[in-house]
């Protein structure tokens, strides 16, 4: 069944749509996701606009991280005031993030910076998990080995200090903010919620317990999303409802299927798992940016 | 001063007493809706003349729809630091964002190149101030034409045009389904050894409507608001979800 999409003006299988949706959702339920970094190279693929498919691409996250959210709450692992520094920082850094994406689409650049973006993240995100989870079943097999954290770092040396009583942190705000505009910067220009830039940041940099962090980041994820969505919407006139709830309905039903497989595997075969799909697509992106591509124009046509 | 453009005008005017088009098509506009998989358009009519039909001179017919003009960015990639990146750009004023041209037989046996020249009848006629900074905007051009035609916006049907005794004619042109909105405009040309001789003019609106158009205007006029309509629709699904969830763990 074709659906025409009145923002992106594009005519595309309803079904197809579907199917991302799911897919993207089976992995988000098994990996706790949110997605984005894999819808939006998907729907490059069959043919979405760059600009259309990022900014629909945060508006499918929202969806899935208030869902994922709303479990946090109810177990009380979402650190408020963490949230809430996070998220200024966030928000400034998506406005400019926005601003960016406006420039170079008229310099006709956008295409690169979001592909270069997703190589970058992908495959420096992607190789560090692959390794880590390659050391963690390592060292599931030799017991008797330990995990080392170096509690104190340069971050804990920094001025205006503030309180983080659900965290039970006692550090400078500079660092939180910094973290939540580098995130809202890459929202805006990559169509991603930036949960796998942001848990890590928060574990090895701020030093958070690793239990309020997903639920911290989804809390923060939700607020500069949804701000870029209606920034996307009001300046470059390119959120499509239609492709969002299609690839939402696929999402929420693959979801349920993802927490169910997710259950069943191991950590570190997850993680594994997750690294590999996170390289695969950054390969393929590298490949497009390496090679002679078949086709060296390309139009933008005005509006 | 009106008098002489007047005459001008008369001047311009293909000599046409002899024979005119009679047209009909087989839809007078192309309404998008939600499930738009593209659209045909029959173009039929005749010939009318009250002479009897002059039989040393060949006799041509030449239909083109033109979807709105828009102006076009060109872009080619070029290698830099190893990977391929948008170097040199060529901005088109006007290239029609739809555009297809048929013929009952071969384009130039229907057309002489001046005519093409007055009337913009074939595709790179039609494409309009091509500048920019570099030295092979051709290429530039033939790519546009080449990109456009593989997604089926472009169309050249030479000879695809039924023309029976010289007196009717009919063709069917397809818009495909990625189509811009607008008004389109459908000409059909008679010509002679190559001539024009009559010109017949009609628009094809083709508009989105009722959910499309609702969504599109919203969009566009009511931004901030269909951004938050996006977000609400966003957060109800995902407490939606969240709540079947639990539904079912019960």
């Amino acid at each position: 069944m074709q659906v025409y999409l009145p923002i992106a003006e594009v005519s595309v299988n309803a079904f197809l749509l579907l199917g991302i949706g799911g897919l993207v959702g089976i992995l988000s339920g098994m990996f706790g996701v949110g997605g984005g970094f894999l819808i939006t190279p998907l729907l490059f693929f069959i043919g979405i606009p760059p600009a259309v498919a990022v900014a629909t691409s945060t508006n499918q996250v929202v969806a899935s991280s208030f869902s994922a959210l709303l479990a946090h709450l109810k177990r009380k692992t979402v650190d408020m005031v963490m949230g809430t520094v996070l998220l200024i920082g966030g928000l400034i850094g998506s406005a400019l993030g926005v601003l960016l994406f406006s420039y170079l689409r008229s310099l006709g650049q956008v295409d690169l910076l979001v592909q270069l973006c997703y190589v970058l993240f992908l495959g420096v995100i992607g190789a560090l998990m692959f390794v880590e989870s390659l050391n963690a079943i390592r060292r599931a097999n030799k017991p008797g080995a330990r995990i080392t954290r170096r509690k104190h770092g340069w971050v804990h040396n920094l001025p205006i200090k503030m309180k983080f009583r659900v965290s039970g942190l006692y550090i400078s705000v500079i660092p939180p903010i910094l973290v939540g505009m580098f995130v809202g910067v890459l929202a805006a220009i990559m169509g991603v919620g930036g949960g796998f830039i942001m848990v890590p940041a928060m574990i090895y940099l701020l030093g958070m317990p690793t239990k309020v962090v997903i639920g911290t980041s989804l809390f923060q994820i939700i607020f500069v999303a949804g701000f870029t969505t209606v920034l996307h919407a009001t300046t470059n006139h390119s959120v499509d409802v239609v492709l969002a709830l299609l690839l939402l309905i696929g999402g929420v039903i693959g979801a349920q299927f993802g927490t169910r497989l997710g259950v069943r595997m191991k950590a570190e075969q997850l993680r594994i798992l997750l690294a590999t799909l996170v390289l695969g697509v950054c390969l393929k992106l590298a490949i497009d940016l390496l090679i002679k591509p078949t086709e060296l124009y390309s139009l933008t046509a005005g509006m | 001063m009106i008098r002489f453009i007047i005459f001008l005008l008369i001047c311009a005017l293909p000599a046409h007493a002899e024979e005119e088009i009679v047209l009909g098509l087989s839809q007078d506009q192309v309404a998008i809706t939600a499930t738009f998989e593209g659209s045909d358009i029959l173009v039929f009519g005749a010939v009318k003349r009250e002479t009897p039909i002059p039989d040393k001179s060949e006799l041509g017919v030449i239909v083109t729809i033109a979807g709105p003009d828009q102006p076009v960015d060109i872009w080619r990639k070029d290698r830099r630091v190893g990977i391929w990146v948008n170097t040199d750009e060529v901005e088109v004023d006007a290239a029609p964002s739809f555009y297809a041209v048929a013929t009952s037989a071969p384009m130039r046996d229907v057309l002489h190149h001046v005519e093409d020249l007055q009337y913009r009848i074939t595709t790179p006629r039609t494409i309009k101030a091509i500048g920019g900074q570099v030295s092979d905007s051709v290429a530039f051009m033939n790519a546009l034409i080449r990109i456009r035609t593989d997604e089926g916006l472009y169309q050249r049907l030479e000879g695809a045009i039924d023309l029976e005794e010289d007196t009717l004619f009919r063709t069917a042109i397809t818009l495909p389904a990625n189509l811009t909105e607008g008004t389109y405009e459908a000409r059909i040309f008679l010509t002679r050894n190559g001539r024009v001789i009559d010109e017949y003019r009609t628009e094809i609106p083709v508009r989105k409507v009722g959910l499309e158009r609702w969504l599109y205007n919203l969009a566009h006029n009511y931004a901030l608001l269909y951004g938050l309509m996006s977000l609400a629709i966003a957060v109800g699904a995902g407490w939606g979800a969240s709540a079947i969830f639990g539904m079912l763990r019960r």
